[in-house]
C-alpha cells in the first residue's frame, strides 16, 4: 500500500512542480528535451575511468534546480530508490578490476573503484537530468514536444491517456488492496488463491471503465486527437539556451577543466 | 531489471533506441491500420492498469516473500502484440520520466527488453501456438507460464548483452549470465503464475475478452514471416546505427575506452571488447575518410593511450582531484547564489 501512496505522491509532486512559472519552465519543451538528450549522451560517453572530467556536468542540474525552484530533497529520495541496481552492478567492478591507480602520491586504489565511482556519478547525473526535465516541463508539454518531433499521434495519445489514468487506477487498485488487507489479518500481500480473482476483477472493471471513457470522449467530440493546447513558437532565447548548454557540454567533453584548474593551483 | 543510463554506452543506447523506434513505428502503423478508434482509450487505460497492478504484492506460497507483476505478457494477451508493445513502451516512458526508473537513454533498451520479446517472440511463437486448438484452462496456464518465462529469460539475456557491449561494467559474461538468468527464472515463474491466474479468471468470467483479443479481429495478427522480417529490419537498423556511430566518432569517443584500456582488458574474460574495437577500427577507418588526418589522430590517440593508461602519473591525478573538488564547490556555490538571489527578489516583491 505504501508504495502506491509514494507513487501517487511522486507523480502529483512532479505535476505541481511542472506548473510553476520560472525562466526554465518558460523554455520551449522541445528545446528542453533536446538539451537533455545531448546532456545524457555526453554524460555516458565519458570513458569508464573518468571522474574529474565529469564533474563540470554537475553544473547543469544544479543551475536548473536552483533557477526552477525545485526542492532537492524529493529528487534525492527518488535517487536513493533507483540507486541500488546501479550500485549492485557497479560494485562488481572493484571485484574484477584490480589494476592499480594513483589518486594521491601516497594513496593507490584499484581501477575498479574508480570505474565504480564513475558509474555512480553518471547514475546521479542521468537520474537528475530526467527528473529535472519532467519537473520543469510536465507530461503534456513533453507530449507536445514529441508531436513536434513527428512521433506518431497514436503513440502520443496512448502515452497521455496512460499517464492520465495512472492516478485514477492506482487509487482504485489501492482501495481494493486496502479492502483486501483489512479482511485478511496478518497477510503481507494477496494470497495465492486470490491472485487471479482479485487482479482479474480489477482488470474487468478497468476494461469497463475504458468503455465508459471512450463513450464520454465521443460525447465531448473526440475525433482521434488529444488536444494539449498550442505551444508557443521557438524563440531566440530558446535557441540561445540550447546552443549555450550544447557548447558547454562539448567543451566539457573534450577538455578536462577540473584537471586544468587543479594543475593551475598545484602547479604540476 | 531496468537498464540504467549509467551502465550503457551511447552506441548501445543509440542502437537500441533505433531498434525500438523501428518496432514502435511498425506497431503504430499496424495499430492505425487495424485498430478501431475505440481501442485507443483501451490501450491507454490498460497501460495505466498494468502500471498500477505492478504495485500489488503477491505472497508467494511457502516462502514468506512476495512477488510482482511485470505485465508485458498480460498486455500482449489482452491487446495483441502491436498495441501491447506500445502500451508497454508508454509505461516505461512514464517510469523513466517520473520515477527515473531506467533512464531516458536506456529507454530503448528497456522497451526492447520488456516489450519486444514478450510481444513479438513469446506471444506469437509460444502463446498463440499453444492456443491454436482453442482455449482451455490447462492451455491458458501452460501458454501463459511458458511465454512469460521465455519472454523474461530473453529480456534478462538482453540486459546482459547490452551491459557487456557497453563495457562500463567489469562483470564477466559468464558470471553475469549465471547471475541474471536464474533470478529471472524465479521472477518469470511468479510473473507466469500471476498472468495465468488473471487470464484464466478473466477467460472464465468474460471469455470474449481473451478470445477476441487473440483472434486478431480488431487488434491485428502477427505472422511468423513478419516477425522474422521485423527482426531482420531491426538487425539492419542496429547494424546501421552501430556503424554510423562508429564512423561518426573516428577518434573513438566511446571506443577509445576499449583501446585505452586494452592492456587491462586482455586479462579480463570479456574478450569481446577487443573484437568490437577491431570491428570499430575497420568501420571507422574507411579509406574515403581523409586518411592523413586520420593517421594523425591515430597517432595522437596512441600517444594519449600510452599516457592515459595506466594512469599512474601522480601529478595528473592530484590536479584532477584538486580541480574536481574546486568544480564541485563552485557548482554548489552557483546553485546557492541563484537560490539566494531568487529568495531575495521574492522577498523584495512581497
Amino acid at each position: 500500500m505504501s508504495n502506491m501512496i509514494a507513487s501517487l505522491y511522486n507523480i502529483r509532486l512532479l505535476d505541481e512542480l511542472a506548473e510553476k512559472r520560472t525562466i526554465i519552465h518558460n523554455i520551449h519543451p522541445l528545446i528542453k528535451v533536446l538539451t537533455t538528450c545531448v546532456y545524457l549522451i555526453v554524460v555516458v560517453s565519458f570513458n569508464k575511468y573518468e571522474l574529474s572530467g565529469l564533474l563540470p556536468l554537475v553544473f547543469y542540474p544544479v543551475i536548473i534546480i536552483a533557477l526552477a525552484d525545485i526542492p532537492i530533497v524529493p529528487l534525492l529520495k527518488r535517487m536513493l530508490v533507483v540507486a541500488p541496481f546501479i550500485i549492485g552492478i557497479g560494485l562488481f567492478n572493484p571485484l574484477f578490476d584490480h589494476s592499480p591507480m594513483v589518486v594521491l602520491p601516497w594513496i593507490q586504489i584499484s581501477g575498479g573503484w574508480i570505474s565504480f565511482f564513475s558509474i555512480l556519478l553518471k547514475g546521479v547525473l542521468t537520474i537528475l537530468a530526467a527528473l529535472v526535465l519532467i519537473a520543469t516541463t510536465g507530461m503534456t508539454r513533453i507530449a507536445a514536444a514529441l508531436g513536434m518531433m513527428r512521433v506518431p499521434r497514436v503513440f502520443i495519445l496512448q502515452l497521455l491517456l496512460t499517464y492520465r489514468y495512472i492516478s485514477v487506477l492506482i487509487e482504485e487498485v489501492g482501495r481494493t488492496v486496502r479492502a483486501y488487507s483489512l479482511r485478511s489479518r496478518g497477510e503481507k500481500g494477496i494470497r495465492f488463491s486470490d491472485w487471479g480473482s482479485l487482479t482479474g476483477q480489477l482488470l474487468i472493471r478497468t476494461l469497463e471503465r475504458a468503455q465508459r471513457v471512450y463513450h464520454s470522449m465521443c460525447c465531448r467530440g473526440f475525433a482521434g486527437d488529444y488536444n494539449v493546447g498550442s505551444e508557443k513558437r521557438i524563440q531566440i532565447g530558446d535557441i540561445l539556451y540550447f546552443t549555450g548548454w550544447g557548447l558547454y557540454f562539448v567543451v566539457i567533453r573534450y577538455f578536462n577543466i577540473p584537471a586544468a584548474i587543479g594543475s593551475l593551483i598545484t602547479g604540476v | 531489471m531496468h537498464m540504467a543510463d549509467a551502465l550503457i554506452s551511447p552506441v548501445v543506447g543509440g542502437a537500441m533506441w533505433a531498434a525500438t523506434a523501428g518496432v514502435a513505428a511498425y506497431s503504430v502503423k499496424k495499430v492505425q491500420n487495424d485498430l478501431d478508434e475505440q481501442k485507443i482509450p483501451l490501450m491507454g487505460v490498460m497501460g495505466a492498469f498494468v502500471f498500477a497492478a505492478q504495485m500489488i504484492n503477491f505472497t508467494i506460497p511457502g516462502t514468506g516473500s512476495s512477488g510482482h507483476l511485470g505485465g508485458g505478457m498480460l498486455l500482449a494477451i489482452l491487446l495483441g502484440p502491436y498495441a501491447g508493445f506500445l502500451a508497454m513502451a508508454s509505461i516505461l516512458v512514464i517510469q523513466a520520466l517520473f520515477f527515473a526508473d531506467g533512464g531516458l537513454l536506456a529507454l530503448g533498451c528497456n522497451v526492447f527488453n520488456l516489450g519486444f520479446y514478450t510481444c513479438f517472440i513469446a506471444y506469437p511463437l509460444i502463446y498463440k501456438w499453444i492456443m491454436r486448438k482453442g482455449y482451455s484452462t490447462g492451455r491458458i496456464f501452460t501458454g501463459t507460464m511458458l511465454s512469460a518465462i521465455v519472454g523474461l529469460q530473453l529480456g534478462a539475456f538482453s540486459v546482459v548483452l547490452e551491459t557487456l557491449l557497453s563495457g562500463k561494467s567489469e562483470l564477466p559474461f559468464g558470471t553475469f549470465v549465471m547471475l541474471m538468468q536464474p533470478i529471472h527464472l524465479a521472477i518469470g515463474v511468479v510473473e507466469g503464475l500471476v498472468t495465468a491466474a488473471v487470464v484464466g479468471f478473466v477467460w472464465k468470467a468474460r471469455p470474449e475478452i481473451i478470445e477476441k483479443a487473440a483472434s486478431g479481429e480488431a487488434l491485428g495478427r502477427v505472422s511468423i514471416k513478419k516477425v522474422l522480417a521485423g527482426l531482420a529490419i531491426v538487425a539492419v537498423i542496429t547494424g546501421g546505427v552501430f556503424s554510423w556511430f562508429a564512423s561518426a566518432y573516428p577518434d573513438g569517443l566511446e571506443w577509445s575506452m576499449f583501446n585505452t584500456s586494452g592492456k587491462e582488458e586482455l586479462e579480463a574474460p570479456g574478450g569481446i571488447h577487443q573484437t568490437l574495437a577491431a570491428v570499430q577500427e575497420k568501420i571507422a577507418f574507411l579509406p574515403d575518410y581523409g586518411f592523413k588526418v586520420q593517421e594523425q589522430e591515430t597517432n595522437a590517440n596512441a600517444a594519449e593511450t600510452e599516457e592515459a593508461w595506466p594512469a599512474v602519473d601522480a601529478g595528473t591525478s592530484v590536479s584532477g582531484l584538486v580541480g574536481g573538488v574546486m568544480t564541485l564547490l563552485l557548482a554548489g556555490m552557483t546553485g546557492y547564489c541563484i537560490y539566494m538571489i531568487k529568495k531575495r527578489n521574492k522577498a523584495g516583491a512581497v
